[in-house]
């Protein structure tokens, strides 16, 4: 069967959700090949062959973390060598946009970006994605090369799938680029615990209509009963009371949670860009003529002050 | 020496009309007004802001699109660049990321560039990959994304936000940059601006200019295929209730009835 690299986004060894994924729709295709580029494929390896990595090729060096991007590509450009993918992978992120872009040039492949769905067609790989804010639904596909593909986290569910996962080691040749843009210091961001804002099944966000960064707690409240991730509009991120990591829609993150819930958000097309495709809208707001009310599955006109610390409470009580 | 800033700027359908696609599965730029993509006002900014610190430096701004694109070259004058170049050809209708990257790269070389700046994503296709395909194609470094940027003895440093990390890049030039809407405010044109911008000049180009093939680019030269394209089902009206002092309680119900507690 024909082979398909997957890109692997992991921390040490722990591979995150959105990759294991990908492995789900790979499957559709071929034989997913996982990449591991870094320290820890060791540790990786037993996850990745549990969810359909027949192999996994791995490569550590220094450069992957000291240089942006260039390095990246040169690993995988050397993947596409050994194994001739008829398709190649990676998770949705800025950083793996950028190295598919990249990529593509290099082995002379169209690229898709924000894939929502993949299947094996008659003419190669059909990639879904949602554009324009997610007001349209298209497929498409790449009429030359391997197909490059970045894919949305939460577009598949996980499922086992064991595979022999056999570790091999991928040998890579940095190119001239690879040492071109240095990192010269990396400062993490820090865990608040809660759920990662784009792999989360609830997205309990905030907007203008918090009213400051304090208020932020009613919301934070809400999402810790639901165990969700936090996120918040522009403006709420614009005036300070927020994170800019977790702003949601066209400039911030991308979501397609199981549950959206907007308190005191308008509903921008700005911010539908991000949101638009959550399974299920719930939106609380004083302004019955908020637009964010056209998406809604459920929505409370009133003031979240009111609305959500009873929602909060309610929600403790049910589960306890 | 003199720097010279190339700021690539799209010109695209405004976002809070109605877009579509036209027949052919490409975007349909008939009925929706087009204007400079806001998120590459920040681009033309950054540049600005660079050209100012610098001994001597030159903006040229730079589009691949059709005639009406001029408007977003007028408004990168206007904010005071100081030149634009308009890639404009019937045959560039369908081109693709990678096609408009090799366009974009022939354009800059012909101009002439130690800094490419763009924005970064376009608020149509919003692909957010052109500055990397344009760094591939021009074989110089990228450091994109970046929330802050500042040239200084020709290496280009800047504080680039990812998912999981805040790090601080630096490269040689000639470089890609691309910057986020974090970089900062991008000015308004000043009435004096406006009229300066009309006396500035705009230079056109063909692909035949640029050396380059009809097949090259277009829809017949794109690497990608779009089979459909198909508008969302208007979400079926949902249920909203107005809060009485029970608005918690009641959504509450809601979403237990959905499984979700
Ligand atoms: C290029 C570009 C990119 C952008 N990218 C993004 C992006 O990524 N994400 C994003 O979100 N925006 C983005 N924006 C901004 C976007 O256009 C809107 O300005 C923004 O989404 C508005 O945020 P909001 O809904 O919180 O605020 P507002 O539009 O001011 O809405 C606040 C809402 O809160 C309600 N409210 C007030 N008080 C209460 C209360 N006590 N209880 C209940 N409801 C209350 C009000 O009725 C109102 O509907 C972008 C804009 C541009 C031009
Ligand atoms: C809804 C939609 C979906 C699409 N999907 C795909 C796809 O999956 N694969 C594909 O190959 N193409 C796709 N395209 C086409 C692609 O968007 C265009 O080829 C475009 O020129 C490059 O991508 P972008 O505009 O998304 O650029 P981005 O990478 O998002 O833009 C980043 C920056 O590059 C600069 N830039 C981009 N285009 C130009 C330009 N023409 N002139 C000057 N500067 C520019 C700007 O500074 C901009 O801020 C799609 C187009 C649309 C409208």
């Amino acid at each position: 069967m024909a082979e398909v690299l997957v890109f692997v986004d992991h921390v040490d060894g722990a591979v995150r959700k959105p990759t294991l994924e990908l492995l789900t729709l790979a499957r559709r295709i071929g034989d997913p090949v996982a990449v591991v580029l870094g320290g820890g494929a060791g540790v990786a390896a037993g996850v990745l062959a549990e969810h359909g990595a027949v192999r996994v090729l791995a490569a550590d060096a220094p450069e992957f973390a000291e240089f942006l991007v260039v390095p990246k590509v040169d690993a995988l450009q050397a993947a596409v060598e050994v194994v001739s993918p008829v398709a190649v992978l990676l998770p949705s992120s800025a950083e793996n946009k950028e190295i598919a872009a990249r990529l593509a040039v290099r082995i002379g492949s169209g690229i898709i970006t924000d894939a929502t769905d993949l299947e094996a067609g008659e003419e190669g790989v059909v990639a879904t994605q949602s554009a324009f804010a997610a007001s349209f639904t298209t497929k498409s596909r790449v009429s030359r090369g391997a197909a490059v593909v970045t894919v949305k986290p939460n577009s598949a569910p996980v499922e086992a799938a064991p595979a022999a996962g056999v570790v091999e080691e991928l040998v890579v040749v940095f190119s001239a680029l690879a040492r071109g843009t240095k990192v010269l210091s990396r400062t993490p961001r820090e865990s608040t615990g809660r759920p990662e804002l784009t792999e989360a099944a609830i997205v309990v966000s905030g907007g203008r209509g918090v009213n400051g960064a304090e208020n932020f707690r009613v919301i934070e409240a809400l999402a810790d009963s639901l165990g969700a991730a936090v996120g918040a509009s522009r403006a709420a991120v614009d005036a300070g009371w927020y994170p800019h990591t977790n702003q949601v829609g066209q400039t911030g993150k991308s979501v397609s949670p199981q549950l959206y819930i907007a308190s005191g958000i308008s509903g921008a097309i700005q911010h539908r860009a991000g949101m638009q495709t959550s399974k299920t809208i719930v939106a609380i707001n004083k302004d019955a003529e908020a637009p964010i009310f056209d998406l809604v599955d459920y929505g409370v006109v009133g003031d979240l002050f009111n609305v959500v610390p009873q929602l909060t409470d309610e929600v403790t009580a049910r589960k306890n | 020496m003199s720097l010279r800033i190339v700021v690539c700027v799209k010109y695209v359908p405004d976002a809070t009309g109605d877009r579509h696609f036209a027949d052919d599965l490409t975007l349909d730029r008939e009925d929706v007004d087009g204007l400079l993509s806001e998120l590459d006002e920040y681009a033309v900014e950054q540049a600005l802001q660079i050209a100012d610190e610098a001994d001597d430096a030159e903006v040229t701004v730079l589009t691949v699109g059709p005639e009406d694109a001029k408007d977003a070259l007028r408004k990168a004058l206007s904010m005071g660049a100081d030149k634009a170049v308009h890639v404009e050809d019937d045959d560039l209708h369908g081109t693709d990321a990678v096609g408009t990257s090799l366009v974009l790269a022939r354009a800059v070389e012909k101009t002439g560039y130690d800094l490419v700046i763009s924005g970064m994503a376009s608020t149509d296709g919003a692909m957010g990959v052109v500055p990397a395909l344009l760094a591939e194609r021009l074989g110089v470094a990228q450091v994109t994304l970046l929330s802050e940027v500042a040239v200084e003895g020709g290496v280009v440093t800047g504080r680039r936000d990812g998912d999981t990390a805040s790090e601080r890049v630096e490269a040689s030039l000639p470089a890609v940059v691309s910057v986020t809407d974090q970089s900062g405010e991008a000015r308004y044109p000043s009435f004096k601006g406006i009229m300066a911008a009309k006396k500035k000049p705009v230079v056109s180009l063909d692909l035949g200019d640029l050396g380059l093939d009809a097949g090259e680019v277009g829809l017949g030269g794109a690497w990608t295929v779009v089979d459909s394209a198909v508008q969302r089902p208007a979400r079926t009206a949902g249920t909203i209730v107005k809060d009485e002092g029970e608005g918690g309680k009641r959504l509450a119900e809601f979403l237990a009835g959905q499984k979700f507690i």
